[in-house]
């Protein structure tokens, strides 16, 4: 690939999504963008480029960012985030505030949804503990593709068997052919929307368990820390924000701290005991 | 060292899943038939049982049913590993006592995933 081609799709990708290329991802972008090129019958990236430049089409720029974006999801993906939903996040909130008051989630860059129906499965396993509390879980992500499939709610086997464990398959799911679609009833504790991470989050409302895992890896760190600042604009006081693993806020947000003991969740900081986690 | 019985008509499966539980770190023994992987239990119970359902001489359900029906001091986890997809056959296992299933075919990870869940890893 030409240096020229590669800093303008990394430009380009960085200013619509925050996605970060450094230039030893050339071979990501070839690999990614290689398929789009033959599916637009065009005889290389070289050829893409070439029409992007000649002609300002939203469609095509949209197709190269979404196959960019990547979209690795599974059920329960890492375990114990869900684990600490459930054993220490729910049960605080639940005490700390009015029964009529709803509970409000956000699974940030969703992908194709696993994510936001593991939040919801584990709040359904916990129904007692909500005791009929309304709950919205707000799911968002960039890309039109993942946000249909994930709306659609069926998935292949390949995808079930990652991180489901095989009773809540049977629980939430009909078998559909080799597929498997996720019940109406969890589908309807999931709203879908489009969201870009690089822009305001305040539309979306306020939330008081924020997911927004394995997303910011992907950016360089201005972005990073806008991407921070925004989530914790929309954070409820006594708010906790679940980070991936391998990720940190260290060093930038001053508004954000690590919650003691618990490895990727975060809090306003100051709210201390009010935290849902402390 | 966990243990494990895999339990599966095809050597080439025998083989590829002991590969993989010994990356994992399990001590494997292998049979060919639910009646010989009984044979295996009634010896020595391991930690877990990696089970194909069609099998000549005893298939796996009738296999984990006698199994769960052994006076041990301990059951051992199992896990279906098996073509048989449709969700009938997954409710019947888990009703005669299987902790987890997986449909074949499979990914390495997704193996590794299911023992991480029964919490054998």
């Amino acid at each position: 690939m030409q240096a020229a081609d590669f800093q303008f799709l990394s430009a380009l990708i960085k200013e619509r999504s925050g996605i970060a290329l450094s230039s030893d991802k050339t071979y990501l972008l070839e690999n990614r963008l290689g398929p789009l090129a033959a599916q637009r019958r065009l005889n290389d990236i070289a050829g893409l480029v070439a029409q992007m430049r000649s002609v300002r089409d939203e469609e095509l720029i949209r197709d190269v960012v979404e196959a960019m974006t990547t979209n690795e999801s599974l059920f329960f993906r890492d375990g114990k985030p869900f684990e600490l939903l459930r054993t220490v996040i729910l049960p605080r909130i639940v005490a700390a505030r009015p029964k009529e008051r709803p509970l409000r989630i956000w699974s940030a860059a969703c992908s194709s949804g696993q994510e936001a129906y593991s939040i919801a499965i584990t709040l359904l396993e916990e129904e007692g503990l909500l005791a009929g509390r309304p709950v919205e879980i707000v799911a968002t992500d960039i890309a039109t593709s993942m946000l249909i499939k994930a709306k659609a709610g069926v998935y292949s086997q390949f995808e079930v068997q990652r991180g489901l464990p095989i009773r809540l398959l049977l629980k939430y799911f009909a078998q559909k052919g080799t597929n498997w679609e996720i019940a109406p009833r969890l589908r309807s504790m999931v709203s879908f929307r489009q969201h870009n991470m690089l822009g305001e989050c305040a539309g979306l409302g306020r939330f008081d368990i924020v997911f927004c895992r394995n997303v910011l890896i992907y950016f360089d760190e201005p972005t990073k820390k806008g991407v921070i600042e925004r989530i914790a604009q929309v954070l409820a006081p006594d708010g906790v924000l679940l980070l991936g693993a391998v990720e940190t806020i260290i060093g930038l947000s001053t508004r954000l701290e690590i919650v003691p003991g618990a490895a990727g969740i975060y809090r306003p900081v100051g709210s201390g005991p009010r935290a849902a986690v402390a | 060292m966990r243990t494990c019985l895999i339990v599966d008509d095809s050597r080439v499966v025998r083989t590829v899943a002991r590969r993989i539980l010994e990356e994992l770190q399990f001590s494997s023994r292998e049979a060919g038939d639910g009646q010989a992987a009984l044979a295996a239990c009634q010896e020595e119970i391991p930690d877990f049982v990696l089970l194909d359902w069609n099998m000549p001489v005893m298939n796996g359900l009738d296999f984990l049913r006698a199994l769960r029906q052994l006076p041990s001091v301990r059951q051992p986890i199992v896990i279906f590993c098996t073509t048989e997809n449709d969700i009938n056959h997954i409710q019947q296992a888990i009703e005669a006592g299987a902790d987890e299933y997986i449909m074949k075919p499979f990914a390495s990870d997704v193996l590794q995933a299911k023992l991480v869940q029964v919490g054998l890893l």
